[in-house]
């Protein structure tokens, strides 16, 4: 007998919800195979079998919400007769050439952290009761009781700190009845968490936006020719993407506030240029980072993007993935939008927004002409970047995608 | 000259806990008791005698009243003295049971009067005179208490009677007042009430049993008035004249106003006790009790080196429970352990008909301290078992904590209760919330309840009422 264990989900995650099994108890499993997909604040993850045998039981179903250590299943040594027809049921052999590698090193750290047993002593029935109704992590609450039991005053106030603190999930006082014609679904852990970060964002910072317009032409024309011979010598198509991240470094290095941060009365002002590049997911939006940005080649930036871009599509995303940006690119653009005011993804300063490329009559040098035009979002932290900043970043980069020869010469 | 890890002074709850204690933690101990028995107050003149009378004068009030409503038709006779009888061989019995508990965890039982003669010495006077001296590296104080006397009222244990005398008067007086409405003087006047006496409590306070929940008090007040008990509240005894057949009693009001004269065959002075330490030397280590006699310590450490006190001698309630309580604690100090007690929780337990049960703070103290709280209230009245047996008066009471839904205090009125405290005892320890009680399973039918209905109560769910 095996349990399959909740591995470690990474720093600052310290619980996960079970997305779905893909084994039914009583199948007949392999080693490493997918056994179980969790779903952080900030990933999904898989699971994967501890070793061969029979999926003995589930312990923790489709929407429950596990802990690393906590034990998902228990998988036992089965027979070899009991693993045969499952054979027929077993997933591409593809996919699972990919995900053992992947997954295997996940699956094996949780269990020297493992507090599986942390505290096996039982709560007392009106913190059971809190707990189940609010989610409350008791393992996180302090107690003040006997032997440093919790009293449901310690879970009282430690639900009230929630409340304080951005709650993951503030447990609505009464869920209103659903009606017919309405349908009631439980926000995955990455909507929430969305929602969460998004609306702390919003308090936290004094949010303002400064809009500008750029003229594509130069760029669109340097890509239409270029674009054959770049894909060939770099295997990665030529977007505009990497031409505003290149703009958007550039632009940082000139205001350098706006890839600063506040942390208490501090700012820290960063000497990297880690861009997040928001992608759109079936599951919801996702900010990968690109790292380094000011080090890379707009080939290097198309590659990057393209390999984040792949991973969040598959939900292969790890959080590592997500950490540590320092400034974001939102590209409402490919949805069609032609105005937005992003918003900031903490605890960064500056997020840009880019838009619809439409052509529209301008006049240029006393003529009315037609140019590919795109509006430009800055929304930024004004408690960090005052107005001419922001205002100067957005000029800088629009200077650079109408004439991206500037980004060649850094002027 | 007998040497010893420790000696304790005194063969109470307190002292004779402290012993077995100190004996099961492998220590060479003495405990010296003059009295002759051992069991000091509790077992001899207290909480034992008085609860076997209690029994025994309830029994006889059923069979007089209720039995015949229950289609059980009897004509009962009191034989007293076979009362009193059964109470003593009870008493005999209990105190012999600590004598084998000494022997069992090799406690040397020291017969004699016990006093301190300097650091580290305790003086033995024997029932013969003759004195041995005891050579201890600690000792524990644990004389205990005896009755407080009151001015211009002369116990002669005869007529006036102090509550020792008054667990063994020779016959049922046709008259009892009982001075002081506090739980020894409603308990020994129950006892004779049943019996037949006309019972008057004087109590120099307005109300009944100072320290308990006022509204648990005064439903407890109806109750005994119910049983024919009469109350003089707000009354002070200023004289006493005892003759052959009876006593007359000078009361006046204490707002001022009519000096009135009481007649009665008996008369019970129950207003408190006080510690005792009458020569026991404790001016030869230069321990000095305060003005009401207490011996201050800190953690039962006394000012002088190697003396501890334990019990009625020092602070918190006169109980012999809180006495054992100390007992354990200070031995395990002495012994190097953790030894601790929490006052809070030391309940208190009146056993009368209803009973009073009550643990934590009143209402009382709550409003004083300026504390939020909720109440949760269940009358026996709707708890099935009560209704049964024909014991609906009272109620279970839980003060809790506003915010954090802390059990502060349980207060009960009414069967048996005595029993039923201790649950919350425990769940108090442990820091309960009154949900934590009120979301455990509790048999039916029994009376504990109305402990869990009235826990309910406090966050408005009570659902048999």
């Amino acid at each position: 007998m095996t349990d399959i264990m909740t591995p470690a989900l990474g720093e600052s995650v310290t619980e996960a919800t079970v997305a779905s099994w893909k084994k039914k108890p009583g199948e007949a499993v392999k080693k490493d195979e997918i056994l179980v997909e969790l779903e952080t604040d900030k990933v999904s993850l898989e699971v994967a079998s501890p070793s061969d045998g029979v999926l003995e039981s589930i312990s923790a179903n489709d929407g429950d919400t596990v802990t690393p250590g906590a034990v998902l299943g228990v998988v036992s040594a089965g027979s070899g007769a009991a693993a045969a027809p499952a054979k027929a049921a077993e997933p591409a052999p593809a996919a699972k050439a990919e995900t053992p590698k992947a997954e295997a090193p996940k699956a094996e750290t949780p269990k020297p952290a493992a507090p599986a047993k942390a505290d096996d002593r039982p709560l007392a029935p009106s913190v059971q009761r809190i707990a189940t109704e609010t989610g409350l992590d008791t393992s996180k609450v302090s107690g003040t009781g006997k032997d440093g039991r919790i009293t449901k005053g310690d879970a009282l106030a430690a639900l009230e700190d929630r409340a304080k603190a951005p709650a993951p999930a503030p447990a609505p006082a009464a869920p209103r009845a659903t009606h017919e014609r309405e349908e009631r679904v439980r926000m995955t852990r990455l909507r929430q968490t969305i929602a969460r970060r998004l609306k702390e964002a919003q308090s936290n910072a004094a949010m303002l936006t400064t809009f500008n317009e750029v003229d594509m032409s130069a760029v669109m024309a340097l890509r239409s020719q270029y674009k054959d011979v770049f894909e060939k010598s770099h295997g990665v198509k030529l977007g505009f993407m990497s031409f505003f991240v290149a703009a958007c470094v550039a632009a940082l290095k000139a205001v350098p506030e706006v890839n600063a941060e506040i942390d208490g009365q501090d700012l820290i002002y960063k000497n990297h240029y880690d861009i997040g590049v928001a992608v759109g997911t079936d599951k919801g939006l996702v900010v990968p980072v690109v790292r380094d940005a000011d080090a890379m080649s707009l080939a290097d930036v198309e590659k990057a993007i393209g390999a984040l871009g792949r991973k969040a599509r598959d939900g292969h995303l790890a959080i590592e993935d997500m950490q540590g940006g320092t400034f974001t690119i939102s590209n409402g653009g490919v949805y069609g939008s032609l105005m937005s005011t992003p918003i900031l993804n903490a605890p960064q300063s500056g997020i840009l927004g880019m838009h619809k490329i439409q052509e529209r009559p301008m006049v240029v040098n006393g003529q009315v002409v037609v140019r590919p035009m795109m509006y430009l979002a800055l929304s930024y932290d004004h408690r960090v970047v005052d107005g001419q900043g922001a205002v100067t970043f957005l000029v800088k980069v629009k200077e650079a995608i109408e004439d991206p020869q500037r980004l060649l010469l850094d002027v | 000259m007998a040497q010893y890890d420790v000696v304790i002074i005194g063969g109470g709850p307190g002292g004779y806990n402290a012993a077995i204690r100190a004996g099961q933690l492998g220590m060479k101990v003495a405990c010296v008791e003059g009295r002759g028995v051992l069991g000091g107050t509790c077992l001899n003149v207290g909480c034992m005698p008085s609860k076997a009378l209690l029994h025994a004068s309830e029994m006889f009030t059923a069979a007089k009243g209720e039995f015949a409503t229950l289609g059980i038709e009897v004509e009962p006779k009191l034989n007293l003295l076979q009362m009193m009888k059964q109470k003593d061989d009870s008493v005999t019995a209990l105190t012999k049971g600590i004598e084998f508990l000494f022997k069992k965890n090799k406690v040397d039982y020291v017969r004699g009067w016990g006093r301190i003669a300097g650091p580290g010495k305790v003086v033995v006077k024997g029932e013969d005179g003759a004195e041995s001296t005891l050579e201890a590296k600690n000792i524990v104080i644990a004389t205990g208490s005896e009755p407080m006397p009151l001015p211009g009222v002369t116990v002669d244990q005869k007529r006036i009677v102090d509550s020792t005398g008054a667990l063994s008067l020779p016959e049922v007086p046709k008259s009892l007042v009982v001075i002081g409405a506090g739980i020894i003087g409603l308990e020994l006047g129950s006892v004779w009430r049943r019996l037949g006496a006309e019972v008057t409590v004087v109590e120099f306070l307005p109300r009944i049993c100072p320290g308990m929940d006022e509204e648990t008090a005064k439903t407890f007040q109806r109750s005994l008035t119910k049983q024919g008990f009469k109350f003089e509240l707000g009354a002070k005894v200023t004289g006493a004249k005892a003759g052959k057949s009876g006593v007359e009693l000078t009361v006046e009001p204490v707002e001022g106003g009519e000096t009135r004269t009481l007649k009665a065959d008996y008369v019970l002075v129950a207003i408190g006790r006080r510690t005792f330490t009458k020569d026991l030397g404790l001016d030869t280590v230069g321990i000095v009790p305060d003005k009401r006699g207490v011996i201050e310590t800190d953690h039962f450490k006394t000012s002088a080196a190697g003396v501890w006190a334990i019990g009625d001698v020092i602070h918190g309630p006169m109980l012999a429970h809180k006495a054992e309580e100390d007992a354990v604690a200070c031995i395990e100090l002495i012994a190097g352990k953790a030894g601790h007690v929490d006052y809070n929780l030391v309940p208190s337990v009146v056993y009368t008909a209803p009973e009073v049960a009550w643990v934590g703070k009143t209402e009382e103290q709550l409003k004083a301290d300026g504390v939020e709280y909720k109440v949760g209230k269940f009358p026996f009245t709707a708890n099935s078992r009560a209704k049964i047996n024909h014991e609906t008066d009272g109620f279970a009471k839980v003060l809790a904590d506003a915010r954090t839904d802390r059990i502060l205090g349980v207060h009960m009125v009414g069967p048996q209760v005595g029993e039923m405290i201790g649950e919350y005892c425990v769940a108090m320890a442990f820091a309960a919330a009154s949900e934590d009680v009120a979301r455990v399973c509790h048999p039916h039918p029994t009376r504990s309840e109305a402990g869990r209905q009235a826990a309910m109560g406090v966050e408005g769910w009570t659902m048999q009422a």
